[in-house]
């Protein structure tokens, strides 16, 4: 009696533990098949190269495109030398038993938790009120130029909230690295800085490289930290200038599931903006994942 | 011939160089000398300070945070001066690691590296040759200086590292137990290189194979438990040692 009783409730977990699981999968398989049923069909080279028109119920998504690889291309030159530069000096600078290292650390960590829309706020008030307001007053006469929403600023917020995933990459990809191997260097006469450049940058640029595109793929689908401080709800041209504000991805399909005049019309552009933003991520997430198990083959040898 | 020569210079000498790791005492008072010329081998069972000795000639310790005290001079400098060159020092007393290290680049790049930190970017092919004909390896990679250093065998890239640091022409030559995990072959073609460099350089050769020290050293240094038991020429601290432990330790009654 007893050991049927047993018996009974192993199996009924195996069965419970592998129906949740089940769900999940069917979860994300619904999510993804639904996106891709809908919009796959309106996807064409048309759709990929031209704007938006009549209200965003007809036309192309070629400028959140363009405003997106271009936010994202800027993000990237902000954080990847901030990043690094960072996690080099944690990692080989900062003194060997300093109690400020765990809590710069943590601090870093931490920005990871932090939700986006307050990264969003926080630039726009730093960002445009007192950088962009405070170069106007220096430079331009108080004439308005930097002191508004912008792809610059845009930018660097969303640096600022994936610098985390940079930091944290680099500094696991130096750690890798054997003690040995500084020890030569050193031995052979280097300085810290052609330590660094000569012998572990070489051999960390492929966990640099996986951190930075993570990052690129969490910046691409990020709107909060993007709406107050640079994204536009439509654009008749695509930005020019640093100090423009540009169309993105994210945000439009925000804009397009909102505030449509004529949803029956909006939605398989809805659906198929949706499986572009998808595909991107999916296809830089991807290729961060090749990029780690090629190191990973390649430091096993 | 001994009698008649001059005496000896000494190429580096430590002077009661007192090494701690927190509490421990790693090496207490040791003043021991590197004469030009010579091979001086340091011998002595694990945990005896060998291997602190040597790394406190290049300031290695500095990495590791250990306490040095005493003074070790070099060219007439004390090296543990803070204030001391550490990267210049490092290119003239250079060190070969017990575990071979080549970095995952080509054989040359590995060569060159050194250089590169001095002279920046430079092809040096003769001395590439020459420090590869010293230290026994030309013959076996001359075809493929070009590929990946990793692919070379243990020996090879011992040998390889070896001629790492031979690129820089040191005036003394430090190594950490070079042929703990060679292969006898490989093991004798360094130590034939080592009769050779000797003409140039100063070698200290740190092992624990009590009969590799008998056969390539002029003279031989007996370390225990930190302390400098014994130093003086090989073929008397193997055949008539002057303390009872040196006599049992080279004899294999202990350690």
């Amino acid at each position: 009696m007893k050991r049927g009783w047993i018996n009974f409730t192993s199996h009924a977990f195996t069965v419970l533990t592998g129906i949740a699981c089940f769900g999940v999968i069917l979860l994300v398989a619904l999510i993804l098949g639904n996106i891709l049923w809908h919009g796959v069909g309106h996807i064409s080279w048309a759709f990929l190269t031209t704007a938006p028109s009549a209200g965003m119920t007809e036309g192309g998504i070629f400028p959140a495109i363009f405003g997106t690889a271009f936010l994202v291309i800027l993000m990237t030159i902000a954080v990847v030398p901030l990043g690094v530069s960072t996690a080099i000096y944690l990692q080989e600078y900062a003194p060997a038993h300093s109690r400020w290292v765990p809590l710069v650390r943590m601090a870093i960590q931490n920005l990871a938790g932090v939700p986006a829309i307050v990264f969003g706020l926080f630039g726009l008030g730093f960002f445009i009120q007192f950088v962009g307001r405070g170069l106007d007053n220096f430079f331009f006469n108080k004439e308005l130029y930097f002191g508004q929403p912008a792809i610059l600023w845009a930018a660097l917020t969303l640096a600022l909230l994936t610098l985390p995933t940079v930091v944290v990459a680099t500094e696991e990809a130096l750690r890798v690295v054997p003690r040995a191997h500084r020890e030569v260097a050193y031995s052979l006469g280097a300085t810290r800085w052609q330590m660094v450049r000569h012998v572990l940058l070489p051999q960390a640029t492929g966990g640099i490289l996986t951190g930075t595109i993570l990052a690129v793929s969490r910046g691409a689908g990020e709107v909060a930290p993007i709406l107050f401080t640079g994204a536009a709800y439509y654009l008749p041209y695509l930005p020019k200038k640093l100090n423009q504000q540009f169309m993105e991805l994210g945000y439009h399909v925000y804009v397009m599931a909102t505030q449509s005049p004529d949803v029956d019309a909006t939605m398989p552009i809805l659906y198929a903006t949706v499986l572009v933003l998808l595909v991107l991520t999916f296809g830089l997430n991807f290729t961060a994942i090749l990029i780690r198990s090629r190191i990973r083959r390649r430091l096993k040898r | 011939m001994s009698s008649v020569a001059a005496p000896p210079k000494e190429k580096m000498a430590a002077r009661n160089l007192t090494v701690r790791a927190g509490k421990t005492v790693l090496l207490n008072k040791v003043s021991l000398s590197v004469l030009e010329h010579e091979i001086l081998a340091v011998i002595g069972p694990a945990g005896s300070g060998k291997t602190t000795f040597l790394r406190c000639l290049n300031r290695l310790t500095d990495l590791e945070g250990l306490a040095v005290e005493g003074e070790i001079l070099f060219n007439g400098k004390n090296i543990l001066d803070p204030a001391a060159d550490t990267t210049d020092l490092r290119r003239r007393v250079s060190m070969v690691f017990a575990v071979p290290t080549p970095l995952p680049m080509s054989i040359a790049d590995n060569l060159r590296l050194g250089l590169r930190f001095t002279h920046g970017a430079g092809a040096w092919e003769e001395r590439i040759e020459s420090s590869l004909r010293a230290s026994f390896l030309w013959d076996e990679v001359k075809d493929r200086l070009g590929s990946s250093a990793l692919d070379l065998s243990g020996g090879q890239q011992q040998r390889l590292c070896l001629a790492r640091s031979l690129m820089l022409q040191p005036d003394v030559l430090l190594l950490d137990e070079p042929c703990s995990g060679l292969d006898p072959i490989s093991t004798a073609k360094i130590e034939e290189a080592l009769q050779g460099l000797k003409k140039s350089m100063s070698v200290v050769l740190v092992t624990n194979n009590v009969k590799q020290a008998s056969r390539t050293s002029d003279r031989t240094a007996f370390l225990l438990m930190g302390d400098l038991i014994e130093v003086g020429d090989t073929g008397q601290v193997f055949t008539n040692p002057a303390q009872e432990r040196t006599a049992d330790y080279v004899s294999g009654r202990f350690g």
